[in-house]
Parts: C-alpha cells; structure tokens; sequence
C-alpha cells in the first residue's frame, strides 16, 4: 500500500534547480534511504514534503489526499513527522513541553499534563527512547534530544517519518539504537525515509535506497541487490577515487601541548590535554561534536587561553595567547563555520582576504590600506585556487561554499604557516571541493606543515591522516598510526569508553 | 519619626502598593512581549497614549470601565502597528520601538492640544475611588495596607496571576513561551509564529497602555504632559530583573515602588538638609543594584529579538 507519493517535485532557488522533477512512492511498512552529497536536493525535498518550502512544480500525496502546500500543519495532519537534523526544540523548556506543544487546541484553558506525560512514557517504553518527560531540554544529550524529536512526532500519531541526517551527530553505539527503534518503528506499520549521504548506514538499514544527485533522481536501488560501490558511483557520478596519499616523512614537533586545560566553549572544554603535532604530518581528531573540538580550535586560534598546562609552538613556549599571538607564530585557521567566524559576508573577497593580514607592511601603509596589494592578492588566490566569482569586489556572501571555501584556505595558506588548523573544512561542500581541499591540505603536508584536522566524518579522519586522536569529554586519547586502529575501536573511544592502557 | 519607622506605617504600604499598580501592568504586558521574543520599546509611548485614551474618554462622559477599555484597545492598536514592523517584516525592535514611543507620544499631545486648546490648567475626572475588600480589609494592618485600594490595583494584581497561569498552565502559553525560546520549534508543530507574536505584542501593549491608565484615572485625576515620566523603561528593567517571571516581576515592581514611596518620605524627615535628588535618584541607583544581584544569572528567552522568517535557519 502506498502511504505517500511525491509526483514532479521541481523548486528552483535562482539559477540553481535544486530539485528536478523528482518523483517516487512510500509504502508502508518501508523503510526508504536518500542518498547524495550534500547539496544534492534531499533536504529541499524534505522541506518541500513537509511543507517548508513551496515546489515550483508537483505535489505531494499523503494518504490518497494531495497536500496543500507551504502548510506544516497540513503535513502534520495527514500523518507526516520530521526529524530535523537541526533539532527544532526550545531548550529552557521541558521535554514534555516540547512535545505537547501545538498538540492541544490554543484556547484551552489548561494542558492535560497527567495524561500527556503517560503517554510518552509508554511511547518511550514501546520504541526503546528513553528520556525523562520533567528534563530540560538543555540538560540532555544530542542523542537524548533526537529521541525527543521522533516522540514529537509519535506523540502526533505520525505514520510517516522523515529524519533527516539523524546519525550525523551520534556515536556508532547511539546509531545503532536509532537504528533498532526504526525497526520497532516499522514492525508497527510506520513507514520511514531517512536521508544519508554514509553508505553503511544506507546499507544497514534501508529497504530501497533513492539516490540523488545535482538535483535529479540518477537511481533507485533494492538494498539488497546492490553494493556500496554501485551505490558510491550513483551518488558521486564517478567512480570515486580515494585521495593519493604519499608515506609520511614526519618532522619535528610543531605544536605541543601539555597538560593543557581550557574553558567549557561549544559543550567541553579541555582536560588536561597533552598532543604532538609533527611537520609533514596530518593527525585527525576524531570524536562526536561537543566533546571538546571547539575548545581545541579554539585555543590553536587563540581565541581561548589554557587555564592550564603548557602550549609550545615551534619549540618556544607561548605566554601571552591571543588570536594575534596565534597568526604571529604562523598558525593558520580554516574555522568551522566559514559564514559566521571565517569569513564577514557583506565585506567583499579582497576585504576577507587580508582580514588576517591588512595591518601586514604588505597591505598597509602609514596606517592607510593599500587597496592595490589588497586586490592584488585576492586577485592571486581567485587564480591560483580556482574560485568562481565575478570580482574581487564582490561580497564573500554572494559565493557558494565550496568558493567561500576556497577563499578562507587561500588566505591561511598564503604564509605558509608553521602550524594549520582545519577544522570541518569539508562540511557542507560537493565533492569536488572536498577533493580540492584535500589536495591541498595534502600539498602543505608535503611542504612540512603540520596539520591538526577536526572533522566528524570519520572516512576523511582514517584517508587523510597520519596520526588519529580520538576527543572525548574533552579528553584525548592516546595517538595511533594510520590503520592501527579499527573503525569499531576508534567508535568506542568516541563514545568515551577508554581503552586498557 | 525614625527613617526606619516609615516601613512600620500602613500608609507607606498604601502608598508602594499604588506606585506599583500601574508597573505591575506594564511589566506584565513587556514581559508577554519579550516571552514571546519581541522586545517593546514602545512602552513609554503606548503607556502615555494609555493615559490619554483613559482619560479623555471619562472626560468626555464615559465611565470609568469604558476608560480602561479604550485605553486597552488604543493601546492594542499601537502593539499591531509595532508587531507588523517587528514580526512579518522583521525590523530592528530596538528602532522600531523607540520610533513607536516618539510617534504615540508626540500623538497624544497634539491630540491633547486639539481637543483642548483652551485649557490652561488640565481638567479633572473623578477617578476610581478605594474599595475596602469586604473581610479582608479588617485584618489588622495588611488590610489598610493592601485591601483598600481601587479596583484597579485588585486588577492589577489578577493580571498577574492570569499572566502566569496562561503561560504555564495553557496550551497558549506554551505556544507563546516556544515562541521565544526557538520559534522554528512552534513551526514545526504547526503553530504560526507569527500570530502568535503579533498577538502577544498586542496583548501586552493592551497591558501597558491600561498601566498609563492608572496614572490618570486612579493615582491622579487629570492628564499631564510627562507624566509616565520613564516609568515604561523602568518595567523593561523589571522584566529583566523578574528573570521573565510573573511572580518574580511584581515582587520587583513592589520593592521598586516602596522604594520611591520611602524616598519621598526620607526628603520629608530629612527637613531639607540633603538635596532632595538625592532621594529621587534612590530608587533607581537601588533597582541598578538589585538588577546586578538578581538578574546576572538570569536565562532570557533564546529568540528575544530574533525576527523570525519562515524557511530561513
């Protein structure tokens, strides 16, 4: 029986179409993937299904009946719940709150809480999602709020649910009990898409997987008749080729810490964290966001200092810490969020460019800019990188990620620094970019830089790196070589489950 | 009379709790505003247009109740001027607010002017008169101090219970608490942020506006120019200071107001040895010191001033 249908879903934004003409069925019980890059369209689709955006063209079905458009409540009504992968919960507010909230119509004079919170205790009990309904939303875990999003939509009845990218931010032990409450979740006649872009994942636990790519549907796919190398080459468009990566010549220690402790920033601050980066090597820090990685970039920026322990670059210890100090001893940053920390949106590429350099005797000139160097670089980086965009002058914000991108690691590289920090620097980009930034990255390795990279997607960590750390609670573990540890050892230490020493 | 005797009279309470009557409302109305993620800095405004329409309308035969109803509905009229600006089209609260101030009391004047160019001195109404709670106001000093006042300190004080029971005890006010703790939460469960805010703006200039009433209509008797006199900014520090509680907020506004009343009767005892602004500044030198104590740990709502545009994250 098919529960939901989506006919000729097109939504353009501008010139880019991010979803072509797309059409495919639900049936119940099912469980479907969608899979693609990022920027492939499958939260567009979402968003449109669930009445976020308006289509340009098509519509959607849900249960028969066509619903209307740009109308959550209508998606909600018919039966749809979505899982958000940035959760949409108010965080000084309960998780009963949160999930009875818009459940009762406004003007009743007061909320049936008895009732309500036995209902999500047995919801909880039946799917295996445990969660306190008289907890604050701000005291639980990023799992822990995850289980309260699919209770919001439970607790609506929803027959139908969308979760987007929801293994994105838990550990493997945290994905694999999401992934038994799906199959909970669909042995009661729920049926589910869940949008991915991890093969495993799409192979553990889908029925039928629906690939997206640029836009278009290029396939769909029985799980189980096809492969992660069929599905890979879908979604790329390509047969997918790893980085080449050259035998590590390692050089001296770069940057050490020792004992190093922070303040709390972004969840997790640091504990008594001792690390070695060496020249010419990569080390990859591993671990689930919120663990401490904020805390890190942020002391190797200079934006935190140690409450504790010891930072010695290049072999001198640092005493006065500033982001100042930081570029001063030659570490670059590429930050994790280029919009909001890496780059000022509404100052144009040539003014980003020397944001970190403009009072340089290279762009500056008895206190006046020298607009003409200034241009000059960015001129060069636009050049050299390959960034698409009408002019320099034109505002970084206008430009695509992967541009944008492109622009920040131009500017860190530029000096050769001693040190680099990447941090995320591949979220969010087509897979072209990432491999450019790989390249890159790799390039500086070779020069002898050493490089610290912070990313959550454990492939790029185990490709890229010559060293692996693992944070936890802002604790790190001991360094492995590359291959010394598997993926299922390395997930334990994520999940904070130290290793015997 | 010892200074600290002053806090033993009956009629220093009589007259705090009458200071507090009309911030008790407009605290109330700032703080459904700002629970629901709009600051209002129309509040001096929309309370001297308050004051006005409550006035003017006994003035011209009306009862003393219509008074309050049509402060209420001019009030509500300014808060939906202000949540168009502020909520669908997204602007700047803070410029919007002080343009609404600027705006509602520059119209109140001018419309003071044109229905009374010949006064010299400002007319008089008959306001609203003491109520003696029947049983109540017997009790020994608590009901001289509390129970003998008009009908509109008692509605004052239900206000603020009808506040925090919606807030906490309906489904509306949990609508309207999401709203500015994350509205893209009450959108997805298929709530409109943006009738929610527009309506709790407009309650909550409803409420302000009927805080200005007080002024003319129950603690005087006639309209003066000036004469909110900074009492709309003094609530927006006490919805801070109450940490966006109800409760919190009026035990704000008494200490506030028994803090004026005990000034003007320090300047009384001090014969005119201390200049007297000393004892004006108190209060607010007073309320700075409690905001440090009190408000430094406050958790405001997480959207306060965040315009919210649907799709958008």
């Amino acid at each position: 029986m098919t529960v939901l249908r989506l006919s000729g879903i097109t939504k353009r934004f501008g010139p880019l179409v991010a979803n072509d003409a797309i059409s495919f069925e639900l049936k119940r019980g099912e469980v479907i993937a969608l899979l693609g890059e990022n920027g492939a369209g499958k939260t567009t689709l979402m968003n449109i299904l669930f009445g976020h955006y308006f289509p340009d063209e098509g519509s959607v079905e849900a249960f028969g009946k066509v619903l209307p458009q740009g109308d959550p409540r209508a998606a909600l009504e018919a039966g749809i719940g979505m899982v958000h992968q940035h959760f949409t919960l108010a965080d000084q507010m309960t998780v009963q709150e949160n999930i009875t909230l818009g459940t009762e119509p406004l003007w009743r004079p007061t909320l049936s809480r008895a009732n309500a919170r036995e209902r999500i205790v047995a919801l909880s009990r039946d799917f295996g999602l445990t969660v306190d309904p008289g907890a604050a939303v701000a005291s639980l875990s990023v799992g822990e709020r995850q289980r309260v999003e699919i209770l919001k939509a439970l607790y609506r009845e929803a027959r139908i649910l969308i979760l987007d990218e929801p293994t994105a931010v838990l550990t493997p032990g945290e994905t694999d009990a999401l992934f038994k409450t799906l199959k909970l979740l669909v042995a009661k006649g729920l049926s589910i898409i869940f949008i991915s872009h991890k093969l495993h994942e799409v192979m553990a636990a889908s029925d039928r997987v629906l690939v997206l790519r640029g836009g278009k549907l290029v396939g769909e796919r029985l799980t189980a008749d096809t492969d992660r190398r069929e599905l890979a080459a879908l979604m790329v468009g390509q047969e997918v080729k790893a980085a080449d990566v050259s035998p590590v010549r390692s050089g001296a220690p770069l940057l050490v810490l020792e004992g190093v402790s922070t303040r709390r920033v972004n969840g997790a601050g640091l504990d008594a964290v001792s690390l070695t980066l060496r020249g010419g090597e990569i080390t990859g820090l591993a671990g689930v966001s919120g663990n401490g990685q904020a805390a890190l970039a942020a002391l190797l920026s200079g934006t935190e200092r140690p409450t504790a322990g010891t930072v010695a670059v290049n072999g001198s210890p640092i005493a006065d810490w500033s982001p100042k100090a930081a570029l001063g001893k030659g570490i670059a940053r590429v930050p994790e969020d280029r919009h909001a920390v890496g780059t000022i949106g509404d100052m144009s590429i040539t003014e980003n460019v020397i944001a970190e350099s403009y009072d340089s005797a290279r762009f500056s000139r008895h206190g006046f800019i020298d607009w003409k160097a200034a241009r000059g670089f960015a001129e060069q980086i636009i050049r050299d990188y390959d960034v698409k965009c009408p002019s320099p002058e034109t505002r970084i914000r206008l430009l695509s990620g992967g541009n944008m991108q492109k622009l920040v690691l131009g500017r860190a590289l530029d000096p050769d620094p001693v040190v680099i920090l990447a941090s995320q620097p591949t979220r969010g980009l087509d897979v072209g970019a990432v491999a450019y930034v790989h390249a890159r990255l790799l390039e500086a390795r070779e020069r002898g830089a050493a490089i610290l990279l912070i990313s959550e997607d454990l492939e790029e960590i185990l490709a890229l790196s010559d060293t692996v750390v693992v944070i936890s609670k802002g604790q790190v573990s001991a360094p492995s070589k590359r291959g010394e540890r598997s993926i299922r050892e390395l997930g334990e230490l994520m999940a904070g489950h130290g290793e015997a020493a | 009379m010892d200074a600290l005797d002053i806090l033993f009279t009956a009629s220093f309470w009589v007259a705090a709790i009458r200071i507090a009557s009309p911030l008790i409302f407009a605290t109330m109305g700032e703080l459904i505003c700002e629970r629901a993620g709009v600051l209002n800095l129309g509040i001096e405004g929309i309370m001297t247009v308050g004051a006005f329409a409550g006035w003017f309308t006994v003035y011209s035969g009306g009862d003393l109740w219509t008074g309050v109803a049509v402060a209420a509905l001019a009030g509500a009229m300014f808060g939906l001027l202000h949540a168009t600006l502020t909520v669908p089209l997204g602007l700047s609260q803070h410029v919007v607010g002080i343009g609404i101030t600027l705006f509602a009391t520059s119209l109140t004047y001018f419309t003071y002017r044109l229905a009374l160019p010949q006064v010299t001195s400002p007319p008089k109404i008959e306001p609203f008169q003491p109520f003696a709670i029947p049983g109540l106001s017997s009790i020994p000093f608590l009901g001289d101090a509390v129970f003998n006042q008009t009908p509109l300190t008692y509605l004052a004080f239900l206000t603020v219970a009808l506040v925090a029971w919606v807030l906490y005890r309906t489904p509306l006010g949990l609508a309207v608490r999401a709203a500015g703790e994350n509205p893209s939460a009450v959108e997805a469960q298929g709530i409109s942020v943006n009738a929610i805010r527009i309506g709790a703006v407009m309650v909550g200039s409803a409420l302000m506006a009927v805080g200005g009433a007080f002024l003319t209509m129950s603690a005087f008797n006639s309209f003066f120019f000036e004469m909110i006199n900074g009492r709309g900014w003094i609530c927006i520090a006490l919805v801070v200071f109450g940490s966006w509680r109800p409760g919190k907020a009026l035990l704000g506004a008494i200490l506030f107001a028994a803090f004026d009343a005990y000034q003007i009767r320090l300047q009384q005892l001090s014969g005119g040895v201390v200049p007297y602004q000393l004892f004006l500044m108190m209060p607010y030198a007073l309320s700075i010191l409690a905001l440090i104590l009190v408000a430094r740990r406050a958790s405001y709502p997480k959207a306060l001033m965040v315009p919210y545009q649907k799709g958008e994250r």
